[in-house]
């Protein structure tokens, strides 16, 4: 029974290379707590996630006991709160982070907007309120989805993202624009996504579920280390067996947390995702596959290798995956990412580049604060064209570093990590953006 | 690499791992196999070796007979550990199986 071999293993993954299971999210539906009167709106939101979640955060450290894996982070994520705002979402987002606060998870995520076809009334209000939101709770995470390979791209609300995060960075400037750390701009965004600042609990879901995000690039790069020089049929396989032996404790502890809350099980999200901790950065796989640094040409073959290699391993050892599953590229949070940066090695457009074949998109990156509104909608569009092409979910979540320009680097501090400031192209696109409209679905939408 | 006969409550006992690593002392396996038996666990498989004076050994238990909360079990090993000086680790064994058994 006792396979020495097997278990020090483990508990070397564990121990010493940094796997864990990054997250567990309790997705809520919350449609049914709207109400015409939004301070009655805000109590009932209140009191449902007091009620659904009030055992989430206990069970997620007993597992971790028991289990002997860390959990790094208990989230909740709701239904996109447009759809529940009928009036002012602002005593909604107050109820909500404080209910987060109550049932002691580390984010709540859905405030939301999903706009990739056009802006309901609620949509525009909420949008408004994204700046002041994001400046005033301290757990609430934002997403508005802006385009989906069905709908095309939505360029009134890339204008207006564009905007919004200018003004979020400009209030949230003491803390080094940390407020637009906590706001993701999508296209095609996913419904059962366990990550922040993206996850909300999409239309689709049920009442609530119970989605894992894992991590554990260090275990990856570690495995590797053993087949240096190899070619990369064994570097895929070698990643593969890795993603099925984390993906399998993602799920063991997704199906114990459903249980153990009597809350159905989603899915598990086969996810990279890095932490600034040293070995534990997707950056570094890269590294090891040869590259002197991330941003080196071939990058975007090897992370195209990863990424699949990592969905073929984890889909087998997982009932229902989900979320966005594949490696993660952040900059501010991968220790890899951030010494690229620094070393000039990855500019803004190879990240660009990397998230064709990534798992999402451009997140995390601390670009000069004088960059414009425009330019940062031209990034949004260029990031959803790839994303709505491509058929797959594409991101921006970028910081304006008020006051600082290339080189100067900022700080959030813990699993948002520091980064260096990117430089942003400079030429202009203001005509391009001041359009506005949709741009239309592209051909292969048209799949029924 | 032993066998056991899976019988159906072979299947369904809680059964943890326990890790015990530290120095090597005379009396390590007796001191921590008394504790568990005082709390009525079952030791289902032990191995142990001892690699440069350092002692390593894995045990695997059943936890069912104790009618104690696995932290309750876990804090009552800590005297052994602060006598022992041992590091103790005590997981359920699924994690293993998750990761190792299709």
């Amino acid at each position: 029974m006792i396979n020495t071999g097997e278990i020090l293993q483990t508990m070397r993954m564990i121990q010493e290379e940094n796997f864990d299971i990054r997250t567990i999210t309790l997705g809520i539906n919350l449609l049914d707590c709207s109400d015409p009167n939004p301070q009655r709106c805000a109590e009932r939101i209140y009191e449902k996630i007091c009620r659904v979640a009030q055992n989430l955060v206990h069970t997620g450290e007993d597992i971790e006991t028991e289990f002997g894996i860390p959990i790094v982070n208990k989230r909740i994520s709701v239904t996109p709160v447009s759809m529940i705002a009928q009036g002012d979402p602002l005593p909604i987002a107050i109820a909500l982070d404080r209910a987060a606060a109550e049932v002691g998870v580390n984010f709540l995520g859905g405030y939301s907007a999903l706009m990739h076809k056009g802006a309901t009334d609620a949509d525009e209000r909420l949008l408004a309120s994204i700046p002041e939101v994001l400046s005033t709770t301290n757990l609430l995470c934002s997403s508005v989805n802006v385009a989906s390979t069905r709908a095309g791209i939505n360029m009134n609300a890339v204008r207006e993202m564009g905007l919004i995060i200018k003004e979020t960075a400009s209030r949230t400037a003491d803390s080094d624009g940390l407020g637009c750390a906590k706001l993701v701009v999508f296209a095609n965004a996913v419904e059962d996504n366990p990550f922040m600042a993206g996850a909300f609990c999409g239309i689709g879901e049920p009442e609530c579920a119970i989605n894992v995000g894992v991590s554990g690039p260090g275990v990856v790069k570690v495995a590797l280390e053993s087949v240096r020089g190899e070619p990369f049929d064994v570097v895929a396989e070698t990643i593969k067996r890795t993603a099925f032996k984390i993906t399998r404790v993602g799920q063991l502890v997704a199906k114990e947390a459903s249980r153990r809350l009597n809350i159905p099980f989603g899915i598990v999200d086969l996810s990279l995702a890095p932490t600034p901790a040293r070995g534990d950065s997707v950056a570094h796989i890269l590294t090891e596959m040869g590259l002197e640094y991330a941003g080196a040409p071939g990058t975007t073959a090897a992370l195209a290798l990863l990424n699949d290699a990592v969905k073929k391993g984890g889909i087998m050892a997982s009932n229902h995956v989900g979320g966005l599953s594949g490696a993660f590229i952040p900059v501010s949070e991968d220790i890899g990412m951030i010494e690229a940066v620094s070393a000039g090695a990855l500019t803004l457009e190879k990240l660009e580049s990397m998230t064709c074949v990534c798992s999402v998109g451009l997140d995390m990156i601390a670009i000069p604060g004088d960059t414009s509104a425009e330019t940062i909608s031209g990034i949004i569009a260029d990031e959803a064209a790839i994303g709505m092409i491509n058929n797959k979910t594409t991101a921006v979540r970028i910081i304006p570093a008020v006051g600082k320009k290339a080189g100067d680097r900022v700080e959030f501090g813990g699993l948002l990590g520091h980064a260096p400031v990117i430089p942003v192209n400079p030429f202009g696109n203001r005509s391009f953006i001041e359009r506005g409209g949709r741009i239309p679905a592209p051909v292969h939408s048209m799949r029924n | 690499m032993k066998r056991f006969q899976l019988s159906e409550a072979f299947l369904f006992m809680t059964k943890a791992l326990i890790s015990v690593t530290g120095l090597d002392s005379t009396g390590i396996i007796a001191r921590v196999a008394t504790r568990l038996s005082e709390m009525n666990i079952n030791i289902l498989d032990i191995t142990q070796t001892i690699l440069g004076g350092y002692f390593t050994m894995l045990m695997v238990v059943d936890l069912d007979g104790a009618h104690l909360s696995f932290e309750e079990i876990d804090n009552e090993l800590q005297p052994v550990r602060d006598e022992l000086k041992m590091t103790i680790h005590m997981q359920r064994m699924d994690i293993f199986d998750a990761m190792h058994r299709i």
